[in-house]
């Protein structure tokens, strides 16, 4: 091949290369985007839910606030609608349209404001997650009626409310504000975010201190002999561990062992700490090695004692860098869901968790349950609870950052 | 083949000396890191076949002419270029010119040895195959064998060609890399301080080899060394803070430079 | 000074006495059912482990009020009180125990002090042990895990044969839950399992590998450092999306279109089919892939790069021929990790890939693999001595080892690598 073809291919062969480098780069990126945004699209209509507004006729009857039949007011409100019903199947069949969480909202409405007790007044009832979900998508009306989860007299009503004007839409917030439920469109991750709150709690109690003082014993006071050799591998593998066997490594000693209560945060919190530990050990010997050593020497040439060279002029320069090591441990820790699967913290779980004891669930593992309903609505609610998982992290994560460039000390 | 390294010799060369003529035009070399200037409105002119010095203390921009020469320092982000520089009436910065063929036409040895984690001969291979040259495996042998006899190395290592270049001593290294850039049959060959990693006897052994080889090739050669300079260089450039103070006959710039500044530097007052 | 005689009070009176106190705290469970289970009623037993279970926990949630307790009617009068009695005895004494034992050596410790003690010298000697105690708790959790795992592993083998797990090619876990129950005796041959792990692996690989490796290429050697800058996190924000998320956009989204496009190509495409775990599986271990790499070819030192150069090499030429050679040792590092990364992941499968134990290498099939299996078997209804949940842990056991292994090896490989090049 005579000297210019050769070049020419050679110049090709280089072009072809810097694109396949920059083609992977961005294909990369573009699954990033269409992860985000598919999440994203598909959690939209977890944000609106669809309504009727009724009046609620109280003012005529007698009340006895202690003994209320919420669902009974709600039924009788229901039907001022006419449904022509005769029998208990069709009466049965139409109160499924509307959100069983209605009576629900009833009572916390007349709780906050004691005056309805006395009058007729406007109420805002949602419809059920069938229903909402025909408003939102339609449905397909070719497919036989026991395939569908609504039968044509239920299609009729809903195209009857909508044709009188009565079906409203409404921004709902539902996620943000309720517990986990089995009716979609009422259910929300506040219990599962308290929950994962409470259990990344624990885990920073019990492996920030243990990570930092155990980091600190090993770049200040160990000798160099066998054994912290042996320490420091162990703590390398333990970083790359799968999380799965530390879910099970708390089933058999946290739970089967010391007895502890499944479904706690307590106990996840301990099995998500075995996993933070080597993380938090490593970043803190990172940050205390970047510690030029003068400062060691300027301290012990004072007459400091080696434990006070480091906790009071060593430990306070490494902090920013171990915290910040510590926060993406513990935002690493915050998205895990494997080993919480194993020690239980999978359970339905409706009221809202009030410390470490009682029974809860993390957001990851919200989103992993409902991920699995059959519910067609849940798609959605899982969809949003994606982002709020994500946007959480993304604080978390800021948070670092801001902390290293606020506090980084240049030397 | 070891020609005397005599002061005489060089001067009774006087009229040959005059027949040379240049091979590469340096006209008003700038050269910028980000802002700061490292060289400064260089004019200077290489002969064929004969050893060119570039002198001068630390960090007086000899380094940073080299690599223009080649265009090495392309390589370096921050580094931007001014002027021109014309071998065989080509202006090498022109945009048109393909970069790799000049490469390939000027060889380059480094300051500290380089040869690839590579077998012997795969590294002397190296640059001949890239450029699709003696693909017949026994004319590649005997480019291969050709390079290492003229870099002297042939007969210490004609049974270790197998052997991983890095497995070599320092010495043999230099000369492995002085092979390497030999073997592309280029017409000039630049040299970055190629002793300064080397010892004594290793670096009397590349001298010699410098001298056998600018029979055939022109060479620059970057060297702190006063003395090295003197052995081996018929003409030499002394530089200072980015600027050529003077250029002349290696034997007039020892013996009495015009320039008060190269005078003191030659004479060992600074520097 | 002074602090330090205070401390050093401190630490002599609690340390010992806490330390007792978690003891008390961790055994306690333990001891009550023990205490409960001797006083059992032959009629509880008798009916069988799942009232047995019941019955202890009941009583072991009341078991400091004596009247909830009898009110339970579980045991006798004379038996509740018995069990009240015993149990308060017990946690008083235990209790007291530690309380006097705190004095005690509060008393000890202040004993000692004096102008002349070097109280600081002590407390740090004191300090400086129970830093290394903590030290050591990584060394305890690996060993805990390991023992563990064998544990069951070993009871598991106890009931299922060694080489049935590992060599057998059909795996169905249904056990009879109770000795009444009729169920098929379930077959644990682990074979498959380990099959979908691995093709699963190996679709992942097939994704990462190439784009990991080309991106980390051009971020470090091709890209302004501008543009690295500002890419090279955003390629760890990859590895930074929670799995679930990735296991969640896999089933809803990729299954369903890998199947849809299958169908119109005529093929038989499952919607849990391994190429839809496989492929997002990927997307996420591209970022462990291309970090590495990025880092040890940066190693790569500079003066190989410029001599190759010099010769009048293009720079990829320079990359292919001279820079990834060199780099080699620390790259199969790289891909080691990424694969020990992709064989421990749980989520995306879980949710994305089947439980079927299929023995194939048809990407288009359900699979299941070992992460799943332990999840599996572990969740929902536990009979905690079944050959059932403890295959979960026979399974824990060889994933820990497999990564293992790849983790030692891809760590000592890049280590020598660096050896090399410092």
């Amino acid at each position: 091949m005579n000297d210019k073809a050769l070049t020419l291919k050679r110049k090709f062969a280089e072009t072809r290369f810097k694109i396949y480098g920059l083609a992977s780069l961005f294909l990369a990126m573009v699954m990033l985007v269409v992860i985000i945004s598919s999440m994203t699209y598909r959690s939209i209509p977890a944000f609106t839910n669809y309504g009727i507004n009724l009046e609620i006729k109280l003012a005529n009857e007698f009340i006895d606030k202690d003994d209320l039949d919420y669902r009974g007011i709600i039924r009788e409100t229901i039907f001022s609608l006419d449904s022509e019903c005769d029998d208990r199947k069709c009466r049965r069949s139409f109160s499924k349209l509307f959100s069983s969480g209605a009576a629900y909202d009833l009572r916390d409405a007349l709780e906050e404001d004691e005056s309805l007790y006395e009058k007729n007044f406007n109420f805002y009832i949602l419809f059920s997650d069938d229903a909402d979900l025909f408003y939102k998508f339609g449905i397909d009306k070719n497919l036989p009626e026991n395939e569908r989860r609504l039968n044509d007299q239920e299609i009729l009503w809903l195209e009857g409310f909508q044709e009188k004007g009565l079906v409203e839409k409404k921004f709902s917030s539902n996620l943000f504000t309720n517990g986990d439920s089995r009716e979609p469109e009422i259910a929300g991750v506040l219990g599962a975010v308290i929950g994962s709150m409470y259990t990344i709690l624990i885990t920073l109690i019990i492996s920030f201190p243990t990570g930092v003082l155990a980091a600190i014993y090993l770049e200040s006071f160990a000798s160099k002999n066998r054994i912290t050799d042996f320490i420091e591998v162990n703590i390398n593998n333990l970083a790359a561990v799968p999380s799965i066997v530390f879910g099970l490594l708390g089933l058999a000693l946290f739970i089967n062992f010391f007895g502890m209560p499944r479904s706690a945060p307590l106990v996840g919190g301990c099995v998500l700490s075995l996993m933070t530990l080597p993380v938090i050990i490593i970043a803190t010997r990172a940050s205390l090695q970047s510690v030029p050593p003068s400062i060691r020497e300027a301290a012990l040439a004072m007459g400091a004692s080696e434990m006070q060279v480091v906790f009071q002029h060593i430990l306070p320069a490494a902090l920013p860098g171990i915290l910040t090591g510590t926060i993406i441990g513990l935002a690493r820790a915050f998205g895990e869901s494997a080993p919480l699967l194993l020690i239980g913290m999978v359970a339905f779980v409706v009221d809202i968790p009030q410390s470490v004891m009682d029974p809860a669930t993390a957001l990851p593992v919200q989103v992993y349950i409902w991920a699995d309903s059959p519910e067609r609505a849940f798609v959605a609610k899982t969809s949003a609870a994606t982002l709020v998982l994500i946007f959480l992290l993304i604080i978390i994560n800021l948070a670092a950052v801001i902390l290293r460039k606020k506090y980084e000390l240049k030397w | 083949m070891v020609t005397e390294m005599d002061q005489n010799v060089n001067i009774d060369d006087v009229d040959t000396k005059m027949e040379k003529k240049s091979l590469i035009h340096c006209n008003d070399v700038n050269v910028f890191y980000d802002d700061k200037q490292a060289l400064f409105n260089v004019d200077l002119n290489i002969n064929e076949k004969e050893v060119t010095s570039l002198i001068g203390p630390s960090g007086c921009g000899k380094s940073t002419f080299i690599r223009c020469l080649n265009r090495m320092n392309d390589v370096i982000e921050t580094c931007s270029f001014n002027g021109s520089i014309i071998i065989n009436g080509q202006d090498i910065y022109d945009p048109e010119i393909d970069v790799v063929e000049l490469r390939a036409k000027i060889g380059m040895v480094f300051q500290k040895p380089n040869p690839f984690p590579k077998s012997v001969f795969d590294n002397v291979a190296y640059g001949p195959k890239l450029h699709g040259r003696f693909l017949n495996k026994s004319d590649m042998n005997n480019k291969v064998e050709d390079s290492l006899i003229k870099a002297g190395l042939w007969d210490e290592i004609k049974d270790r060609l197998n052997e991983p270049g890095t497995a070599l001593s320092g010495g043999q290294q230099q000369r492995l890399c002085i092979a390497r850039a030999i073997a592309v049959d280029p017409e000039i060959i630049l040299m970055d301080e190629p002793c300064s990693a080397l010892d004594p006897i290793a670096t009397a052994r590349i001298e010699e080899l410098i001298d056998e080889l600018k029979v055939n090739y022109t060479i620059v050669i970057v060297t702190h060394s006063m003395q090295q300079a003197a052995r081996v260089s018929q003409r030499t450039a002394f530089f200072h803070l980015g600027n050529l103070i003077e250029v002349g006959d290696t034997e007039k710039i020892f013996r009495s430079p015009d320039n008060e500044q190269t005078e003191a530097y030659v004479t060992g007052r600074y520097g | 000074m002074p602090n330090y005689h205070g401390l050093y009070s401190l630490l002599w009176s609690q340390l010992i006495p806490l330390l007792l106190l978690l003891i008390f705290i961790v055994i306690d469970a333990s001891v009550k059912e023990l205490l409960i289970f001797e006083r059992l009623p032959e009629s509880i037993i008798l009916i069988g482990q799942d009232e047995i279970n019941y019955s202890v926990n009941v009583i072991r949630d009341n078991i400091r009020n004596l009247d909830v307790l009898i009110s339970l009617d579980i045991l006798s009068i004379e038996s509740a009180n018995g069990l009240y009695n015993q149990y308060f005895l017990y946690r008083t004494l235990f209790l007291s125990i530690i309380s006097l034992l705190s004095g005690a050596l509060g008393f000890f410790a202040i004993s000692r002090l004096n102008m002349r003690f070097d109280a600081r010298r002590n407390v740090e000697k004191i300090l400086r042990f129970i830093f290394f105690i903590f030290s050591t708790v990584a060394v305890l959790t690996t060993f805990g895990i390991i023992l563990s795992l064998i544990f069951e592993t070993l009871r598991f083998f106890s009931q299922v044969g060694f080489t049935e797990f590992m060599f057998g090619t059909h795996w169905s876990p249904q056990t009879a839950i109770r000795e009444d129950q009729v169920g098929s005796s379930g077959s644990f041959g682990a074979i498959p399992i380990f099959t979908g792990t691995l093709l699963i692996t190996f679709l992942a690989m097939i994704v990462a590998a190439p784009l990991g490796l080309y991106s980390a290429i051009y971020l470090s050697q091709y890209a302004k450092p501008s543009v690295r800058n500002y890419f090279k996190p955003m390629l760890e924000i990859l590895a930074g999306i929670p799995t679930v998320v990735y296991g969640f956009f896999a089933a809803l989204s990729v299954g369903p279109f890998i199947r849809s496009s299958g169908e119109t190509l005529g093929l038989t495409v499952s919607t849990e089919s391994a190429l839809a775990a496989g492929l997002v599986m990927g997307i996420m271990i591209i970022p462990y892939v291309s970090s590495l790499s990025d880092d040890v070819m940066s190693a790569v030192p500079e003066s190989l790069r410029d001599g190759s150069l010099a010769l009048g090499a293009t720079k990829s030429e320079t990359i292919k021929k001279v820079i990834f050679p060199a780099a080699l040792p620390g790259i199969v590092g790289a891909m080691l990790l990424a694969i020990s990364r992709a064989i421990g992941e749980t989520m995306i499968v879980v949710m994305a890939a089947g439980l079927a134990a299929n023995l194939t290498a048809n990407p288009l099939s359900a699979v299941t693999t070992v992460t799943v299996q332990i999840v599996t078997l572990l969740v929902g209804d536990q009979e905690f001595d079944s050959p059932k949940t403890l295959a979960a842990f026979a399974l824990g056991l060889v994933l820990f080892f497999i990564t293992l292994i790849l983790n030692v090896i891809a760590m000592i490989t890049v280590r020598r690598y660096r050896e090399r090049y410092e």
